[in-house]
C-alpha cells in the first residue's frame, strides 16, 4: 500500500524525514481488515487497553508505595485512606489485573476456536503465548507487593517450586529470594521486576502487532483475505467498534471497582504478612487456578526418576509451553470451528475442562479433588497431544465459502 | 456466547459456594443475615450508627483492640466537630520517643507522655504485642481492616460477635476430633470454635443518647458498621462517584454504539 500524498507542508516535511504520519496511516485508514470480524475480535484491543490502564495506575501507585517489609502494607493502606483518590487508583490496579486476564483468556479462546494460530500466524500466536507468560510473571510479583498474608505465603509456595529442579533448584530459589526465605530482598527485587516487566510486555505487544499487520487478522470464517472486497479499512470501521467495546468493558470493569472491589481478592491479604503464621488455605489468584490444579495433580513419581514435585512443576510449565506448538499439532487445513463439526465440540469440552481445572485449583488438596484434577489435567494434555492431531486426520470439514465477500454477500441476501 | 456465560456462572457459583462450606469439613452454620445501610448500589453509611459504633469501640473494644490505621482526624467523617475530635484525642496519652524529652523515663520512673492530637492514629491499648499477649493470653487482633480481612466481611464479624454459646450444639459435639475446652470461649462461627475473647455483646452495654434501643443485636450491628467504616472509610465517596461514572459511561457507550451503527450502515458484514 502506497503512502498518501501529504498536502500539509509541515506534515509532508516531517513525514519525509520521519514517516510517522505514513506509519499511522498504514496502521489505521490504510490497514485492510476483514469485513466480517465479530465482537470476539474486540478483545485484542481491549487487552492493550487493559495493559495501558495497568501501567498508568501502576505508575501513580509507585509514587506512594514503599517496598519494604516493615512499610509496604501500611503504605498501601495510606494510599487507600490518605492519598487523594488513592483508593480509586489502587482498586483499579487490583481489579485491572483480573480484567486483563479475563480479556486475554477470552482472546486466547477466540484464537483457539477460529484457528487463529495456524499459518501464516504461527509467530503471531507464539508471541501471544510469550505475552501470557510475561503477564503471569508480572501479576504474580505484583500480588506480593502489598505484603499481606497471601502475598508472603503465595510467594513462598510459588518460588519454592523452583527448588524441584535438580542441581540448580536451590540456587534459583536463593537467587529469587535474595536470601534464605521470602523477605525484604525478595520484596525489593519483585518490585523492581514488577515495574520492568510491563515495559517488556509493551515491547512484545509491539511485536505481536507488527506480526499481525504483516499477516492481517483472521476472521470468523477462517478464510484468508483474497481480494480487496474482502476487507474494509481499520479506521473508521474498527476504531469505532473498538471504542464501543471499550465503553462496555469499562462499565464491567468499573462495576467491580466501585461496588465489589474485593470480589477477586483474598480476605487474608488484608492481614499483614506474618512469617510465623501460615494461613490455613494458601490459594493463588483466580487466574492461576487452572495451572495450580495441574501443578497439584501430579502426586506420584514419574517413571521412577522424576519426583512428584518436579513432575508437577514440569506439567504446569508444559501446559503453557505446549500452546506454542499448537500450529504444528493441529494439521487441519480448516481454521474456523464453524466448519469443523466434530472438533467444535472438543473445543467446548476443552473450555469446560479449563473452567473445571480452575474450580479444582481452589479446592483443598484432598480426595475427591485430587483424582478429579488428575483426570482433568490428563484431558487437557490429551486434547492437544492426541485429540487435536487425530481430529486433523479423520474429521471431514464442511465446505468452506469461496471468500469472505462471497459469504458476506450470501448472508445479506439470505437475510 | 450463551454457553460460555452459563459455564462461567456455573463455575463461579460452584467455587464460591464450596469455598464458604470448606474449612476442613467442620460444622459452620450459615452466617447471620443482617442488612446494612452501606450495602448495594446506593448504600451509604448511617452517620448516627457510626457514632454509636464508635462509642462502643471507645468504651469496650479499645481496652484490648487497637485500630492503628485510623486517625482521630478521620472522626470528622462521623460528624464530630474539630473541638470534639481534639477532646477525644486528648483523652489518650502517647509515649514520647527518647529524643523528645532527652530521656525515656521521668524522675519517678514513668514514661514521658503527651496527649494525643487529631493528627495521631488511634493510640493502641498496649505498648506492643508481647504486652498485649501477656495481659490477654492471646493477641487481640487489630480491628482496622477486620471486616475486609475475613471471609464474609461484616456479616462474619456480626455473626462472630453474636456466635458465643454456653452450650456446645449437637452438630459440633458429635464432630470427630472435637474436644471441649473449659478455659476458652466457644463460638460457633470461629474457625476451631474456641476463642480467647469472652462474649462481649449484651443488652445496654453502652448508653445510647439518640433513642436507639439498646439491645445486644443493635449494639453488635452498630459496632460492625463502625468497623466497616474503619476498614473502608472511602465507601460513601466510592459509591457516589461510581454512580456518576456509570451514568456517564452509559450515555457515552450508547452514543458510541449509535455512531458505530451509523458508520457501518452501508457495509455488509
Amino acid at each position: 500500500m502506497s503512502s498518501p500524498e501529504w498536502k500539509n507542508p509541515a506534515i509532508k516535511w516531517v513525514d519525509e524525514r520521519l514517516p510517522v504520519f505514513s506509519l499511522m496511516h498504514h496502521s489505521t485508514a490504510g490497514y485492510p481488515t476483514p469485513r466480517n470480524l465479530s465482537y470476539w475480535w474486540n478483545f485484542g484491543s481491549l487487552a492493550l487497553f487493559a495493559l495501558i490502564i495497568m501501567v498508568v495506575t501502576g505508575i501513580f501507585l509507585v509514587m506512594n508505595y514503599t517496598p519494604h517489609v516493615d512499610m509496604a502494607f501500611d503504605s498501601v493502606e495510606r494510599i487507600m485512606r490518605d492519598v487523594n483518590f488513592g483508593w480509586l487508583i489502587r482498586y483499579m490496579h487490583m481489579n485491572g489485573a483480573s480484567m486483563f486476564f479475563i480479556v486475554v483468556y477470552i482472546h486466547i479462546f477466540r484464537g483457539l476456536y477460529y484457528g487463529s494460530y495456524k499459518g501464516p500466524r504461527e509467530i503471531l500466536w507464539i508471541l501471544g503465548v510469550v505475552i501470557m507468560l510475561l503477564m503471569m510473571g508480572t501479576a504474580f510479583m505484583g500480588y506480593v507487593l502489598p505484603w499481606g498474608q497471601m502475598s508472603l505465603w503465595g510467594a513462598t509456595v510459588i518460588t519454592n517450586l523452583f527448588s524441584a529442579f535438580p542441581i540448580v533448584g536451590d540456587f534459583i530459589v536463593t537467587l529469587l529470594w535474595g536470601g534464605f526465605s521470602v523477605d525484604n530482598p525478595t520484596l525489593n527485587r519483585f518490585f523492581s521486576l514488577h515495574y520492568l516487566l510491563p515495559f517488556v510486555l509493551f515491547a512484545v505487544v509491539g511485536l505481536h502487532l507488527w506480526a499481525l499487520h504483516a499477516v492481517k487478522s483472521n476472521n470468523p470464517l477462517g478464510v484468508e483475505i483474497k481480494q480487496p472486497e474482502d476487507t474494509i479499512p481499520f479506521h473508521p470501521y474498527y476504531t469505532i467498534k473498538d471504542l464501543f467495546g471499550m465503553g462496555v468493558f469499562l462499565m464491567f470493569f468499573l462495576y467491580f471497582v466501585f461496588w465489589q472491589p474485593n470480589f477477586f481478592g483474598e480476605p487474608d491479604n488484608y492481614i499483614p504478612a506474618n512469617p510465623m503464621l501460615t494461613p490455613p488455605h494458601i490459594v493463588p489468584e483466580w487466574y492461576f487456578l487452572p495451572f495450580y490444579a495441574i501443578l497439584r495433580a501430579v502426586t506420584f513419581d514419574f517413571l521412577w526418576i522424576i519426583p512428584a514435585k518436579l513432575g508437577g512443576v514440569l506439567a504446569m510449565f508444559a501446559s503453557i509451553i505446549l500452546l506454542m506448538a499448537l500450529p504444528w499439532l493441529d494439521r487441519s487445513k480448516v481454521k474456523s470451528c464453524k466448519f469443523r463439526p466434530v472438533y467444535k465440540w472438543f473445543f467446548w469440552i476443552l473450555f469446560a475442562d479449563c473452567v473445571f481445572l480452575g474450580y479444582l485449583g481452589k479446592m483443598p488438596a484432598e480426595q475427591p479433588y485430587v483424582i478429579m484434577s488428575q483426570l482433568a489435567s490428563a484431558y487437557y494434555f490429551a486434547h492437544f497431544l492426541i485429540i487435536l492431531p487425530l481430529m486433523s486426520k479423520i474429521e471431514k470439514a464442511v465446505e468452506l465459502p469461496e471468500s469472505i465477500s462471497a459469504a458476506v454477500l450470501k448472508k445479506s441476501e439470505d437475510a | 456466547m450463551r454457553k460460555l456465560l452459563i459455564a462461567a456462572v456455573a463455575a463461579f457459583t460452584l467455587s464460591t459456594a464450596t469455598a464458604q462450606a470448606s474449612g476442613g469439613g467442620a460444622y459452620v452454620p450459615e452466617l447471620k443475615d443482617v442488612s446494612w445501610s452501606f450495602e448495594g448500589f446506593f448504600g451509604r453509611y448511617d452517620q448516627k450508627q457510626l457514632r454509636r459504633g464508635f462509642k462502643i469501640y471507645n468504651q469496650i473494644c479499645a481496652s484490648c483492640h487497637s485500630l492503628r490505621l485510623v486517625a482521630y482526624r478521620n472522626l470528622a467523617a462521623l460528624g464530630f466537630t474539630d473541638d470534639e475530635i481534639k477532646e477525644i484525642a486528648a483523652e489518650k496519652e502517647i509515649r514520647l520517643p527518647y529524643g523528645d524529652a532527652g530521656a525515656l523515663l521521668n524522675d519517678d520512673g514513668e514514661f514521658f507522655t503527651r496527649p494525643a492530637i487529631p493528627a495521631d492514629k488511634f493510640v493502641p491499648p498496649f505498648a506492643n504485642d508481647a504486652a498485649a499477649i501477656d495481659v490477654n493470653g492471646a493477641l487481640p487482633p487489630d480491628l482496622s481492616l477486620m471486616t475486609k480481612a475475613r471471609m464474609g466481611g461484616p456479616q462474619y464479624v456480626y455473626s462472630f460477635l453474636m456466635g458465643f454459646m454456653d452450650e456446645v450444639p449437637e452438630e459440633v459435639m458429635h464432630q470427630k476430633g472435637f474436644v471441649l475446652n473449659e478455659d476458652k470461649n466457644f463460638n460457633v462461627y470461629f474457625p476451631g470454635y474456641y476463642n480467647s475473647m469472652p462474649p462481649q455483646i449484651m443488652d445496654e452495654m453502652v448508653e445510647y443518647e439518640d433513642g436507639t434501643p439498646m439491645t445486644g443485636e443493635q449494639h453488635a450491628k452498630d459496632i460492625v458498621a463502625f468497623l466497616n467504616w474503619a476498614a473502608e472509610p472511602e465507601l460513601d465517596q466510592r459509591k457516589s462517584l461510581g454512580l456518576k461514572v456509570m451514568l456517564f459511561l452509559l450515555v457515552l457507550t450508547a452514543m458510541l454504539y449509535a455512531l458505530k451503527r451509523k458508520i457501518w450502515a452501508n457495509v455488509k458484514h
